[in-house]
């Protein structure tokens, strides 16, 4: 009786198998590992268009403000010029700082509505039903949602903000030319591919790996919460922090939350303000590395992620 | 041990509650491939936590099986093989109709893109379409071209037609009998409105508070229950007959009948095959005062 429901159970599932093996070149482990992964990211941007929309916008409207302020860049080139190198520096450098600085924070403000309302807009909306009904495991569907402000948003805010340097770079030379000047000054001064460099670098390792149980954080709370989830995601932690200053007077939770947001003792400077970061990038990148701060971080992400996952797994739609 | 063919879905002893709440007291229900399950019961009756457990979407207690597998421990796998409309309103709103293919293609091993345009080439839905520029009936007939082009063995069905005008309904039932029921497949669907599943199923469950009350195949309910239109005259000689149930209509009285002598019933009146809708009053009707009676 048993050999033959195994049998009966076995025969139709190896035909239909093998069909597939017959229509995808990629084997079924691979294909069932990676395809619902890759698909679930494209929903994601389907569905939060925002994600590349906002700092598309942003980039614009620093395009479009850069326009206006070129022109009085042939004066204010001639001034600087007169300058000390070291001022000339900074006042080159500074509009393309100011653009990755404004698509960085963008990056940010995108990623903390997106992460609150990841696991809680498909709740809300009953459309958890239908995914659920589809051969998509909660753990794929969660990395795919983690992995937007993990990996998606610093790229796409590396991109941005690259193009829209090279076009702000592109823009002054034009102006600079038209009014006789020599561009010697603007290119020298601007290291661009050392700048890009380190965006990545910064972008990935520090708003991508570092910000990561924050992420985290605010994902399992979207996993949670009914409603509210922004309040939700900002109580708990001012209740620990009040607590802890009541009961020992001390405040270590906020200071850890503070170390958090500003990078940590790891922090690494923000390109423009070391000349001699070109050298340290490396050094840097293993301190990075080995810092306790990075994979406690990362430990505390995965518990929250586990924990959205669970989630997930048990609530239907609200 | 007798040889019986592979049951699609085998519960025992299935429990659940929500705090005090019982919404599944024990259920023990088998359903063979190939057959066309209704699951007919009250509004809390446990139908929805019901068909939530077979898909995997609530934990529970007891045993379960669908297609050989735990659904809780494997609903990801289990969805291969399993299809289902839970109602009208789940599909997600911002989503575009293409998207929608792509996506379930992309992730489903047995969805076949082609059959599903074909499907909705036959609808007024354009692929450019997002959903929530659709109507009601419009989606519905977008999640079932979807689901009806998935190569699966169960389809469960949660009051699927809910909401929708009469030609929407007749058409969803239509469509899914002539292009998609085979023996090879089976569909579990909850429903109130039974009288347009009268004619689709192969056989009839009824749950009430948690339990299975009822659980019949159709050529069962045929052979076994019958109506009979009596005038008052003879209501008497009826009764004498036990019925199971008795309702007042103009001009006389209709009593129901479970295993009556078709014969002797002729003499009385009018006999037929009495509608779902009317055995479910009967059976609710009984169950209810054998609770209460149980209770006293």
């Amino acid at each position: 009786m048993n050999t033959m429901n195994t049998q009966s159970n076995a025969m139709p599932e190896s035909s239909r198998d093998s069909q597939i093996d017959e229509s995808q070149v990629v084997t079924p482990a691979v294909l069932s590992a990676t395809r619902p992964m890759y698909w679930s990211v494209r929903r994601e941007l389907w569905e939060n268009r925002s994600i590349y929309i906002a700092p598309l916008a942003v980039a614009a409207l620093i395009l479009f403000g850069f326009m206006i302020s070129t022109i009085h860049l042939p004066g204010k080139m001639r001034a600087a010029l007169a300058s000390h190198p070291l001022h000339q520096q900074e006042f080159i450098e500074q509009p393309y700082n100011f653009a990755a600085l404004l698509l960085m924070a963008t990056y940010l403000i995108v990623a903390v509505f997106y992460c609150l309302d990841a696991l809680h807009g498909e709740r809300r909306d009953r459309s958890i039903l239908f995914w659920k009904s589809l051969p998509v495991s909660d753990l794929t569907t969660v990395l795919s949602k983690a992995s937007i402000p993990l990996v998606v948003l610093p790229l796409l805010t590396f991109a941005v903000t690259v193009v829209t340097q090279w076009i702000m770079l592109l823009l002054s030379s034009a102006v600079l030319l038209g009014s006789g000047l020599s561009l010697g000054t603007l290119w020298t001064h601007l290291p661009l591919f050392r700048m890009s460099l380190m965006l990545l670098y910064h972008l990935l390792a520090m708003h991508g790996l570092y910000y990561a149980p924050i992420y985290g954080w605010l994902l399992l709370v979207s996993a949670w919460a009914r409603r509210a989830a922004f309040l939700w995601a900002g109580l708990p932690l001012l209740a620990i922090g009040v607590v802890e200053k009541i009961a020992f007077n001390t405040s270590h939770f906020a200071a850890m939350l503070q170390s958090r947001f500003s990078g940590g003792p790891e922090a690494i400077a923000y390109p423009a303000q070391s000349s001699v970061m070109q050298e340290m990038t490396l050094l840097t990148l293993g301190k990075f590395l080995i810092s306790p701060g990075l994979w406690i971080g990362l430990a505390v992400f995965a518990a929250f992620l586990a924990a959205a996952v669970r989630l997930r797994r048990y609530q239907g739609p609200i | 041990m007798t040889f019986q063919p592979m049951a699609c879905i085998e519960a025992r002893g299935l429990h659940k509650t929500f705090g005090t709440i019982i919404a599944l007291d024990g259920v023990n229900l088998r359903v063979e491939e190939g057959r066309i399950l209704g699951l007919i019961g009250p509004n809390g009756a446990g139908k929805t936590t019901a068909l939530n457990a077979i898909l995997g979407l609530t934990p529970y207690q007891g045993e379960l099986r669908v297609l050989g597998r735990d659904p809780w421990m494997e609903r990801d796998l289990l969805m291969r093989d399993v299809s289902f409309i839970a109602d009208v309103a789940v599909l997600p709103r911002w989503i575009m109709v293409s998207q929608l293919l792509d996506y379930v293609a992309g992730v489903h091993p047995r969805f076949d893109r082609a059959k599903a345009e074909g499907f909705l080439a036959k609808t007024t839905i354009r692929l450019t379409s997002r959903v929530r520029e659709l109507s009601k009936g419009m989606v519905t007939q977008l999640h079932l071209a979807v689901v009806m082009a998935i190569d699966a063995r169960l389809l469960v069905l949660d009051e699927p037609t809910l909401g929708l005008d009469i030609l929407y309904r007749k058409q969803f039932y239509d469509s899914l009998l002539n292009d998609y029921f085979d023996r090879n497949r089976t569909i579990v669907v909850a429903t109130h409105q039974v009288e347009e599943v009268q004619h689709v199923l192969t056989d009839l469950m009824f749950i009430d508070r948690g339990r299975i009350v009822f659980d019949r195949s159709m050529e069962e309910v045929e052979s076994r229950y019958l109506e009979v239109m009596v005038r008052p005259e003879q209501v008497a000689a009826a009764r004498a007959l036990k019925p199971m149930h008795e309702r007042q209509v103009i001009g006389g009285s209709v009593l129901l009948f479970d295993g009556a002598d078709r014969q002797r019933l002729t003499a009385l009146g009018e006999v037929r095959t009495p509608s779902i809708a009317d055995l479910f009053v009967a059976v609710m009707g009984n169950h209810a005062s054998v609770t209460q009676g149980a209770a006293r």
